[in-house]
């Protein structure tokens, strides 16, 4: 299992369709005495530790729950700010869940937006004639491939850095947007795709190609 | 195998080096902003990936690849090469601690956060390229 998400962006740079194959959720949980050996700030709406790892819990990780209840945004689920309630001695021990923060869709939307810019600027830079936008961007926990039509639509998968057969299934995603978006009457061009056996034929896709490239060689 | 050119910028954006070797199309636009762009590029990546430890390291597209490396001090050294070079990281921090810091970083007469003026680490960068097992002048 490690192909992590797919993302269609039409030639405007607008997100069509984004799917989460796997997640991989790291969450921890501890219990906390006054005063708290962490740093946290506001950022975006969320509670995140801009300070001090420790036992898993890691920059950037964000508050999920206080006490076994969800929290809500910057808010507690009694609606009070966490981090007002977290500076009472009077509410600890206090226990804390904390994990990487969901990316809700428009934070989706504005990562396909970004990448849409980047893959052009990726080719302005060029120091080569003729070349395409970002086909493949490297980091150390995910590989980004990237697939754009001539008709300027962009397929984008987030795989484990291992995985192979990444360009077989761009192509078969290709394929399957032609054959369900496309030739569903019902679709209208550049607009988010919401066609069931889309859904389904790229859900198989990618268990086919999971099976098959799976920590190969190489990629 | 080809190395094209090396940017190297500071943590606030300022482009400290740049130096090409075989690049054969320009940018269409004034050096300054082309620092500015790439800055930028360079930057909106770093927070669209947003992960820990490494993070990004490395982009292709059909006709080149971009190395990125970045010291815990913000210098962020980028190399654009050919597709053919498989991992630069070994090399850019090679230029980093053999040549920045000792030519750059050990010179009084350098001032940090602005355009890297020194003759010496212009000609040691130029040869180290130069020295590279995959610099070598296809077409030019």
């Amino acid at each position: 299992m490690a192909i992590f998400s797919v993302f269609v962006v039409n030639k405007a740079g607008g997100l069509i369709y984004q799917y989460d194959n796997y997640v991989t959720r790291a969450e921890v949980e501890k219990t906390f005495s006054f005063p708290l050996d962490l740093v946290l700030k506001i950022h975006d709406e969320k509670v995140i530790v801009s300070f001090g790892q420790r036992d898993g819990i890691r920059v950037g990780h964000g508050v999920l729950s206080i006490n076994g209840v969800d929290v809500n945004g910057k808010y507690t689920a009694e609606g009070k700010e966490i981090v007002e309630y977290l500076k009472d001695p009077a509410n600890y021990p206090v226990s804390i869940k904390f994990g990487r923060p969901r990316l809700s869709s428009n934070e989706k939307l504005m990562l396909a937006s970004m990448f849409h810019s980047l893959f052009a600027i990726g080719s302005q830079l060029s120091p080569e004639v003729g070349s395409s936008g970002i086909e493949m961007l490297e980091t150390d926990v995910f590989k980004l491939h990237c697939f754009q039509t001539l008709t300027g639509i962009k397929f984008i998968v987030l795989a484990d850095p291992r995985q192979t057969g990444i360009d077989a299934l761009l192509r078969k995603i290709y394929e399957i947007y032609s054959d369900f978006a496309l030739k569903n009457p019902f679709y209208s061009l550049e607009m988010p795709i919401r066609c069931e056996l889309f859904d389904q034929n790229l859900k198989s896709a990618l268990e086919i190609a999971e099976k098959a490239g799976t920590f190969g060689p190489g990629s | 195998m080809t190395v094209h050119n090396l940017y190297i910028f500071d943590r606030n954006g300022t482009c400290l080096h740049y130096s090409e070797w075989n690049r054969k199309k320009q940018a269409g636009i004034s050096k300054e902003e082309e620092y500015k762009l790439m800055y930028g590029m360079l930057f909106s990546i770093r927070s669209f990936v947003n992960c820990r430890k490494d993070g990004f390291m490395s982009f292709h597209t059909s006709r080149y690849k971009l190395h990125y490396y970045e010291t815990p001090t913000g210098i962020k050294l980028v190399m654009n090469t050919d597709l053919g070079v498989q991992n630069c990281r070994d090399t850019l921090q090679q230029i980093y601690s053999t040549l920045y810091v000792e030519y750059i970083v050990k010179n009084p007469l350098c001032v940090l956060g602005e355009s890297l003026q020194s003759d010496l680490f212009n000609s040691k960068l130029d040869s180290f390229i130069r020295a590279l097992p995959f610099f070598n002048i296809r077409a030019a």
